[in-house]
């Protein structure tokens, strides 16, 4: 289990009070997938993402953001649980979705750095630290059910 | 494979951020210490706290390097010769750690541009970071 401290509750908190689900998972996803775009691979099916502009005006892109980064959020209600919380997730994007669970480390450095922008100096470094502990955590989480 | 766009987007970032370096480089330091406190072990001989003298100096040093590399990409392996040498043989920090550097370098530059950090400026800033720590771990065997 994860050891959190007050102070990293509070930072994670902080962090999820700013951000709107319907801005940054979109612009998290677009981001990653123009910034690392091996992972366009898993979205063969969302259309047009020949270009930045095709990627970034994709409707199907950016329901899929706010879906993963709604799926991010669950670990906030469970924080002391999050990798039998992710359990089925991790099943999922093993055997049926296929993702290599590295490219996870990807679109949450993206969702990072999407943050870091709208935060600006508000995003302090324990901040960043305790924000980038949750995502590990979530990432180990989603990577725990692949053999 | 940089862009010509994307050669000069880096160029135009490093540009702006020339006159504020120490800064920049002390705040993407801190970063990296706050968050990966291993790599603090390479700087036991320093004060590395917040607005230290020694960070603002290295920071500067860092950025400069960085700036001063993106004016000619495509020969950085001559141009970064000396830095690989002292950063192979008299420093020897874990590859690895270039980069946990430069993610917190684009963390920077995230929170210091906001919106003109836009994805295309990201996507050609960490293929320099890339090349430029490439580069750098050249020599380390």
């Amino acid at each position: 289990m994860v050891e959190w401290t007050a102070a990293e509750r509070r930072h994670v908190e902080a962090v999820w009070s700013k951000i709107d689900i319907d801005v940054c998972g979109p612009l998290a996803l677009q981001r990653c997938l123009i910034v690392y775009p091996w992972t366009q691979r898993y979205f063969g099916s969302f259309g047009d993402l020949s270009t930045d502009a095709a990627i970034m005006g994709n409707p199907k892109v950016a329901q899929h953001g706010v879906v993963a980064l709604t799926g991010l959020r669950t670990a906030l209600d469970h924080m002391d649980e999050i990798k039998s919380t992710y359990a089925a997730l991790s099943v999922l994007h093993s055997e049926k979705l296929h993702v290599d669970p590295d490219n996870f480390r990807l679109l949450c450095e993206c969702l990072t750095i999407v943050i870091a922008g709208k935060m600006g100096k508000k995003l302090s470094p324990d901040m960043q630290a305790a924000w980038q502990k949750y995502l590990c955590a979530v990432v180990s989480a989603l990577g725990r059910q692949y053999h | 494979m940089l862009s010509k766009r994307e050669k000069e987007l880096i160029i135009e970032i490093w540009t702006r951020l020339t006159p504020v370096a120490d800064r920049i480089g002390a705040e993407a330091l801190l970063r990296m210490f706050t968050s990966y406190p291993g790599t603090k072990t390479y700087f036991s001989h320093m004060d590395i706290t917040p607005r230290s003298a020694h960070l603002l100096s290295l920071g500067q040093k860092i950025v400069l390097a960085l700036a001063e590399g993106s004016k000619d990409i495509a020969n950085l392996m001559t141009s970064l010769a000396p830095l690989q040498t002292y950063h192979a043989y008299q420093l020897r920090i874990q590859p690895n750690n270039f980069k946990l550097f430069s993610h917190c370098m684009i963390v920077t530059l995230a929170c210091f541009m906001g919106d003109r950090f836009t994805p295309s400026s990201h996507a050609a800033m960490d293929k320099y970071l890339s090349a430029f720590s490439a580069v750098l771990g050249e020599k380390f065997r």
